[in-house]
């Protein structure tokens, strides 16, 4: 028997930057787990969040684009808005799911303590929730093309990238929203996030407007907001074809993911494994 | 072979220590149990066992396998959450089916072993219910059917039947008991002494983060206290003068809050003599000694706070 056991010292606190202790497969299993739930509400669940970007693309695009002459941005103002507004609808798509719907799964269901008494490690199911988060965010950001695209929006063929951008844009939100999730103490903080955070990226990330006219200082402060760039990408991807501008997106999309992915993986088992 | 070997076992929480070098080994196809008051430190214990916490000092084996090698041993072992974590959303049966997954169980394994494990835990009729309309004792049970999925060499059970009622208790204890003679380990913690004398084989009896006594129910008994035990109900100022001069009689005497505890060997005797202190025939009593003396007598104070 003595072959077999250990001695364990005192474990530190999981530090924040860390190779975390994760498997796809076990990952997966959280994912469908989410997905025979989804199954079960989704009639519920799909609407509200599908249409708040369809009604702006309405009331915007075609109620005040009648009002705007073409020549003020060289575009239609549905055809100028319509690929920011499916941005918006990939970001709504997980942002709601990792933050108020994981906040609520970890915290009153006790559900990633039930997976963690199986093969299933913290990270697993932090990773299977942004896999889940990007699913859910290429339901809603694709869905919002192809029915955007039925009022003519789409003018590149570059739009069958659209699935691939939308995959990093999702999961770029993915995990910014799981790792504010992982830290607050309270579901309250959350307005925190939604008001500070999505609703200001959500008006000055160049949907409505070229980020352009905007002053200097306001500019840079755009170039900093993730769903700026994933406006760029949606726009060169469905309108300007723009090759150039839409690897730069996708870039920047890439790198901020890739530096943050440890933090919500890590935070979670920081958070959860007591 | 042992199933669960544990020396020093300590878990420190900040400055807080929780659990404080606890000892045990579990053997195989037994059912050990885990007795103390809320706060001892059982389910901290539990969840290092399971390998969902890691323990802060101390060495510690689960199936022959070092604890560091949690997802390994946690394929093999089913545990029974002392907090209810069923999945809400979704039916009896698919709860069943999403944990199977978790253990990579391929759904033509699944769903035949769901339905088994309903029947065995008498679900069966409630297999498409939501969770929210089963009561607590269902839940229970189907904490335990879930548990079961995997085929778990051990089971761990954190309290439980705790707020069941006796019916959903004893439906419990039935269960626990078939699945012992069916070869799983057991491993449960309880603050219920009837319980623990009930179900386990062997069991401590833990007491702020340590373990006091350790050994089989009956065998605690007759080695820690005496085995008769007269309690007398709230006697008034005369009668306690009188209690006090029979003390010496007794083989020990605790006094509660509401009541006097004589230990003796020869209970018919002494209970006479408190007779003639205490008329009143309905506040005294005589019983056999049982785990609560022996906790008792090791803390000074009461099981159940
Ligand atoms: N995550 C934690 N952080 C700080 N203290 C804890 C934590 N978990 C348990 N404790 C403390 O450890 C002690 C033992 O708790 P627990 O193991 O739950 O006892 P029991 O299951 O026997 O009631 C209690 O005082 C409890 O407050
Ligand atoms: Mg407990």
């Amino acid at each position: 028997m003595s072959a077999s056991t250990t001695t364990v010292t005192r474990a530190p606190r999981t530090p924040l930057v860390r190779i975390p202790d994760v498997r796809l497969r076990s990952a997966w299993r959280l994912w469908q787990r989410n997905a025979a739930i989804y199954r079960k509400t989704y009639r519920v669940n799909i609407l509200p969040n599908f249409f708040e970007p369809f009604f702006y693309l309405l009331a915007m695009g075609i109620g005040l684009g009648a009002f705007l002459e073409r020549e003020v941005l060289g575009f239609e103002y549905i055809d100028y808005i319509a690929p920011g507004l499916a941005a918006t609808a990939a970001m709504y798509g997980t942002s709601f799911e990792v933050t108020f719907n994981c906040f609520v799964k970890m915290q009153f269901g006790k559900v990633y303590d039930a997976a963690m008494a199986t093969p299933l490690t913290i990270e697993d199911v932090g990773l299977g929730e942004l896999l889940w988060g990007t699913t859910r965010a290429l339901i809603y950001g694709q869905v919002f093309v192809l029915i955007a695209a039925g009022f003519g929006v789409v003018h590149t063929p570059l739009v069958i990238f659209t699935p691939i951008a939308i995959a990093l844009i999702g999961m770029m939100f993915s995990v910014i929203g799981l790792t504010f999730t992982a830290i607050i103490p309270l579901i309250d903080y959350f307005t925190y996030y939604w008001t500070l955070f999505i609703t200001p990226m959500f008006l000055f990330s160049g949907i409505f407007f070229p980020v352009s006219g905007l002053p200097g200082w306001a500019q840079v402060l755009a170039w900093f907001m993730p769903l700026h760039h994933s406006v760029n990408l949606m726009r060169a991807l469905t309108l300007t074809g723009d090759v150039g501008g839409a690897i730069l997106a996708a870039a920047w999309i890439v790198g901020i993911t890739a530096l943050l992915f440890v933090f919500p993986l890590n935070l979670l088992r920081r958070r959860l494994v007591k | 072979m042992s199933v669960v070997v544990a020396r020093g076992l300590t878990k420190r929480f900040g400055e807080f220590e929780a659990v404080r070098g606890v000892d045990v080994e579990v053997r195989e196809r037994e059912c050990f149990g885990f007795l103390g008051p809320n706060g001892a430190g059982k389910t901290t214990t539990m969840r290092m066992i399971s390998c969902t916490s890691p323990p802060t000092d101390g060495e510690l084996s689960v199936l022959g396998l070092p604890s560091s090698r949690g997802r390994d041993i946690r394929r093999r072992m089913g545990v029974v959450p002392q907090e209810n974590n069923l999945d809400e959303e979704v039916s009896v049966v698919e709860n069943l089916l999403i944990y199977a997954r978790y253990f990579d169980i391929p759904r033509r394994v699944a769903a035949p072993a769901a339905e088994e494990l309903l029947r065995f835990v008498a679900l069966q009729d409630k297999r498409d219910w939501r969770i929210d309309r089963l009561s607590g004792g269902m839940k229970r049970r189907l904490l335990i059917a879930r548990a079961l999925i995997n085929e778990p060499e051990l089971l761990i059970l954190d309290e439980p039947t705790t707020g069941l009622d006796p019916q959903a208790r004893h439906l419990v204890w039935e269960k626990l008991r078939s699945l012992k003679r069916e070869g799983v380990t057991l491993v449960l913690t309880t603050h219920y002494m009837d319980e623990a004398a009930q179900l386990c084989d062997r069991l401590v009896i833990m007491h702020e983060g340590r373990i006091l006594i350790e050994g089989p129910p009956r065998e605690l008994v007759a080695r820690e206290t005496s085995p008769q035990v007269i309690e007398v109900f709230e006697p008034d100022e005369d009668a306690a003068r009188g209690l006090r001069d029979l003390a010496d009689l007794a083989e020990r005497v605790e006094r509660l809050a509401d009541r006097w505890l004589f230990y003796t060997a020869d209970g018919d005797a002494l209970l006479a003599k408190v007779r003639g202190v205490v008329p009143d025939p309905g506040s005294v009593w005589l019983r056999g000694a049982t785990l609560e003396d022996v906790f008792l007598q090791l803390t000074g104070r009461g099981l159940l706070e």
